[in-house]
């Protein structure tokens, strides 16, 4: 997971809060042949940056699906064979539906765990009170971490021998096997609860993701609206929900696509620990390791990308609808 | 209006023309890339296998490349552990110091080094480097990107038993690898725990399963396990298959010809699903490394594994603690066979090395027993399988590995090695022993069906 | 309000509380409860990392003798130092720089060229264009891999970029994969930005007879420095911290970046939690210091375009 950010809501630019936004722009008729150039390669050169290497493989994964490759020689070695890579993944292949599962969990969690509580971070520093600055760069300084290092940072906490929770245990109450091999709990090698401690490492950094996003949403309330709700006499908790939360709309599609596409694309921690094996499958992880193998199953790899592809098309679309319909063409 | 429309189409269709024009000479120019480069090595180079060069001898230098003797060579090494990193430096410089070739070792982890062979071969290969044999070996070879060393053999062949001659050759008949050392999978325990304890070291299972419940009562754990890189549950399959159903059902059923939902594979499991009692319980968390220090700090009092675990004790004094004895009989048939897993390493010329002719003469040297105890000197967790070896610098550790592998009727090389590797990996056999390992009791039935189907997916071996 | 005021000018709001109403007398009372709260979340929050601070100076005898969680022993910078020269960290540092660099600088450039393209002039297919552009930013990396790591198996380079000559295991394949992923959000972003600044400004330009080029450099660039900044300091953080792409894209160990090597020590140390630690830290350190010098800069980044006026 490289950058995650989804670009900030746009909103739709007001009647009337800048005449110049209501001219019309340059046309293009006006340009010289040279300026017309110019255009022509400031807007090709990045959009074919952009879609040679992600779009046109993004295609080549779904063409790639139907296909049996082992990956080694030229485009001749490949075949044809249809709809038979899906057929297996959905009936042979062992960690394709627990994968499936995983990734669903790990999108609850985030949906109604991890999510909420950045939100709620974000409406408490709302308020104006000493230390917001603290509090928010305690929590946001996850997220500047890179995962690899969060997965170490919690393998510290969770290792059976040496980490902090076996030893806490073990020292307060004073029997050492909560780290002997055999009897220590084994966080992230105990399948069915290695899935739950990598969870509580993605949340901590998600936490402070959400928050920073839904914070700048609540400063672009317009404050007039507060007012008037505390006129009316209404208590903070009905003008959040009543007033200041419907207002919002824009910035929880934000939220609520940065948390679906984050669930979908966890990846970093979960190889950190161990490769996504023994109960960490995720389909990324899976993507990859039918990919980098010794004889890579390039078609079937491509196979679990585009169903991937398939699930993330649907909050991205929806993303899209939202902000693109106020922008002005 | 309609002016506006033209003008836009105008704009549009320039920026179209910009960004299509160069997409098609990027699509295009990696098409012909790929095909190119994709495509069959130069024929010198490799014979059989994609691309139906016939038997095309290879007399020293690659059809583009101009020979450059002398010189420099290039090695990949998946050597990333400490202990024979620096004795596989050691070799390279005694290569220097014989025939004035530098050596570039490039070295890259172990486990990533197998993950990315497939790409490393095609595109950015060494001249030389690290690999097993098996049919690991022939895989590759199979495919044109080894290069044929059946010239090498002629010079070296008479330092090689005729075992070690078979697992360097490929389908086709010529030789592409070298083999440097083997080491077998065994019981490995420390003597001063045995004596310390008054263990008796076990000949047959139940003495085995006795001195577990021993272990167990003494507050130890009776096997160490460590199976988070998937790969070490493959030596309990191998050694209770081999020894419940002989050695060629085992080959046969690496070959994909037996099915792993016959009968006699499913008694393995369930073989094994009654001795994991005595296997630390908690293995998928760990790798082979952390359950080889548990048997060395004492926690453990024995550890299934191949030699190689002795890398682990550091200390020369704990390594001579160390000692070993053959997995237990099972009372079948087949004890006699006294089969072992007993993997080779060795090395290989890539089908597009620069210069052959200096990766020739390493292999030529690799071959030998003097470059062999360099790297034993260093790293005594292994025997030579060169013929001329100076065995007698071998410490007891090693002449026992010797004695054990002279011994076996049958070797076989490791499941990883024996079968086809798109089976064996982490989307494969490594995962399903995983299953089996966190539910040993689960309906064995459907479990082995699933293997089966997962092989009966994959596509027939080129 | 100038534009620079105006980017960090909702961040300092995010990061000062300022612009929140006071109302009810009842507010004051729930203070303390929500700094109780706060403080609580806040301390269950630091403690992984000040977990790792601590643990990183602790020699591994005194945790071994003492156990983990303790008091006592030496503390020393002694895991830091060695953890430095395990991991090779300034090679791989090095490694990272000569991606992250060069990745940021043209990822702005190209990301502002587009910008500047589209919020100024208007042709049929803006729109379709900024979406292509979101929608690529926002898809799951895994989905692009197995063509992308055959192309670059395939993509020649000259061979001062790449002793191969191909894209794979090069730095500037690396690059190019971040230029072209990061695009999206730095595109959309900055076109909002752009459309944002008076047009006068623009229009003043072309009536002295300025050319497209000229426009964009000399006028709009240098107005969108604090966006500039802004993303560059999130681009930095981004592509510093990408562990995926070095492990698809690259394979000798001298090449691999910064968080790859973390991995390596982990390999060669597993006994050694201690040194891990630090390693960890060594490896964060970047990126902190980068977050805590330019927070402003960082939570601008993120929260421009919603801005109102």
């Amino acid at each position: 997971m490289t950058a995650s950010a989804v670009p900030p809501y746009a909103p739709p630019i007001d009647g009337g809060a800048s005449a110049s936004s209501r001219r019309p722009r340059r046309r293009f008729s006006v340009l010289t042949q040279r300026d017309k150039l110019t255009i022509g390669l400031m807007v090709g050169i990045p959009a074919f940056v952009h879609i040679f290497l992600i779009w046109l493989p993004a295609l080549g994964s779904v063409i790639l699906s139907f296909t049996s490759w082992n990956g080694i020689g030229g485009l001749d070695k490949i075949r044809w064979i249809g709809l038979k890579n899906y057929e297996n993944l959905a009936t042979v292949y062992q960690p394709f539906w627990p994968a499936v599962q995983h990734n669903l969990l790990w999108l609850a969690v985030f949906l109604f765990i991890a999510t909420p509580l950045g939100m709620l971070m974000a409406v408490l520093l709302d308020q104006n009170i000493r230390g917001t600055r603290i509090y928010q760069s305690v929590l946001y300084t996850p997220v500047v971490l890179s995962l690899a290092v969060v997965g170490f940072i919690w393998e510290l906490m969770y290792s059976p021998g040496q980490g902090f929770i076996n030893n806490f245990l073990a020292t307060v109450t004073n029997d050492p096997r909560w780290i002997t091999p055999g009897t220590a709990i084994d966080w992230t090698g105990t399948k069915g609860l290695n899935l739950f401690a990598v969870l509580v490492a993605a949340s901590w950094r998600h936490v402070g993701y959400i928050m920073v996003l839904y914070l700048a949403g609540l400063k672009s309330v317009d404050n007039t609206l507060r007012e008037a709700a505390a006129i009316d006499g209404a208590n903070s908790r009905q003008t959040f929900f009543r007033v200041v939360f419907p207002v919002l709309a824009p910035i929880n599609v934000v939220v609520l696509v940065v948390t679906i596409i984050e669930s979908l694309r966890a990846f970093d921690i979960v190889y950190v620990t161990n490769k996504g094996l023994n109960g960490l499958e995720l389909l990324s992880v899976l993507i990859v390791t039918n990919l980098l193998g010794e004889a890579s199953l390039v078609g079937f790899g491509s196979a679990i990308a585009v169903v991937l592809l398939l699930i993330s098309i649907g909050p991205i679309l929806f993303y899209l609808y939202r902000t693109m319909r106020t922008q002005p063409t | 209006m309609a002016e506006h429309d033209s003008l836009r189409s105008v704009t549009r269709r320039q920026v179209l023309k910009g960004g299509a024009a160069l997409a098609a000479l990027g699509g295009v120019s990696a098409f012909l890339a790929a095909c190119g480069g994709g495509a069959t090595p130069t024929p010198a180079a490799s014979s059989g296998g994609g691309g139906g060069a016939s038997a095309a001898p290879s007399t020293g230098g690659g059809a583009s490349n101009p020979p450059a003797a002398g010189g420099s060579i290039t090695f990949g090494s998946n050597y990333s552990d400490d202990v024979p990193k620096k004795a596989m430096q050691a070799v390279v410089d005694g290569f220097k110091a014989k025939t004035g070739i530098d050596t570039t070792v490039n070295t890259v982890e172990h486990g990533k080094f197998q993950d990315t062979i497939n790409a490393y071969l095609q595109a950015t290969p060494d001249d030389t480097f690290t690999w097993f044999a098996g049919y690991r070996m022939r895989f590759f070879a199979a495919q044109g990107l080894a290069t044929d060393i059946s010239d090498v053999w002629a010079k070296v062949g008479g330092n090689y038993s005729d075992a070690f001659k078979t697992a360097s050759t490929g389908d086709d008949g010529k030789q592409y690898f070298i083999p440097f050392y083997n080491y077998p999978w065994v019981v490995i325990y420390r003597k001063s725990v045995f004596t310390e304890k008054n263990y008796t070291v076990p000949k047959t299972i139940d003495e085995f399963k006795t001195l577990g419940d021993q272990m167990k009562k003494d507050g130890l754990i009776p096997l160490a396990f460590g199976d988070k890189d998937g790969w070490p549950a493959m030596g309990t399959f191998d050694i209770l298959n081999m020894r419940m159903n002989g050695y060629d059902f085992h080959v046969s059923l690496m070959a994909g010809k037996d099915k792993w939902t016959d009968p006699k594979t499913k008694a393995v499991f369930q073989k094994w699903a009654e001795l994991l009692p005595y296997f630390d319980p908690q293995p998928l968390g760990k790798t082979w490394q952390e359950a080889a220090q548990d048997m060395i700090g004492k926690k453990a009092g024995m550890y299934f594994l191949g030699t190689f675990a002795g890398e682990q004790a550091t200390d020369p004094a704990v390594h001579d603690d160390l000692d070993f004895f053959p997995f237990p009989t099972l009372g079948t048939q087949y004890d006699a066979e006294a089969a072992i897993d007993a993997p080779i390493d060795g090395f290989m010329v890539s089908a597009k090395a620069k210069n052959v002719d200096g990766a020739k003469a390493f292999m030529e040297y690799l071959a030998t027993g003097e470059a062999q105890g360099i790297f034993l000197a260093s790293s005594p967790n292994n025997v030579a399988a060169a013929k001329d070896a100076d065995t007698s610098k071998y410490s007891p550790f090693q002449k026992k590995m010797a004695e054990i592998i002279g011994g076996a009727q049958k070797i076989a090389q490791f499941l990883d090695r024996d079968t086809r590797p798109d089976f064996a990996g982490a989307n494969g056999m490594q995962g399903f022993l995983q299953d089996f390992l966190g539910n040993p009791t689960q309906d064995l039935d459907a479990f082995l069906g699933k293997i089966q189907s997962f092989y009966d997916t994959l596509p027939p071996a080129s | 309000m100038t534009d620079d005021v105006a980017t960090v000018g909702l961040a300092e709001e995010v990061l000062t509380g300022g612009r929140s109403v006071e109302v009810v007398s009842g507010k004051r009372r729930s203070k303390v409860g929500t700094h109780a709260f706060l403080i609580v979340i806040c301390a269950i929050w630091l403690f992984p990392l000040a977990w790792t601070v601590y643990t990183a100076l602790r020699p591994y005898r005194d945790t071994a003798n003492l156990g983990y969680v303790s008091v006592g022993g030496t503390y020393n910078l002694d895991n830091f130092f060695n953890a430095a020269t395990g991991m090779e960290l300034w090679p791989h540092l090095f490694n990272t720089l000569v991606v992250v660099v060069p990745a940021v600088i043209v990822v702005l450039l190209l990301a502002s060229m587009l910008a500047f393209a589209v919020s100024r002039y208007s042709f049929r297919f803006n729109v379709a264009l900024l979406m292509l552009f979101t929608a690529g930013n926002l898809l799951p990396q895994q989905i692009v891999i197995t063509p992308l790591f055959r192309m670059y198996l395939a993509l020649p380079l000259p061979k001062v970029l790449n002793e191969y000559g191909l894209w794979y295991d090069s730095y500037f394949g690396i690059a190019m994969i971040h230029i072209a992923f990061q695009l999206g959000f730095c595109s959309f972003v900055l076109s909002n930005y752009f459309r944002q600044l008076p047009k006068e400004l623009s229009e003043a330009a072309v009536m002295d007879g300025a050319s497209v080029w000229r426009t964009y450099r000399s006028i709009l660039l240098p107005l969108a420095r604090p966006a500039l900044a802004a993303l560059a300091t999130l681009e930095f953080t981004w592509i510093y911290n990408d562990f995926f792409w070095g492990i698809l894209l690259l394979r000798t160990g001298s090449k691999f970046p910064i968080t790859s090597a973390l991995n390596n020590l982990s390999g060669q140390f597993f006994t050694d939690n201690n040194l891990l630690a630090a390693g960890s830290l060594l490896v964060a350190l970047p990126t902190l210091i980068v977050y805590f010098a330019l927070q402003k800069q960082f939570v601008a980044g993120l929260t421009l375009g919603s801005t109102k006026g």
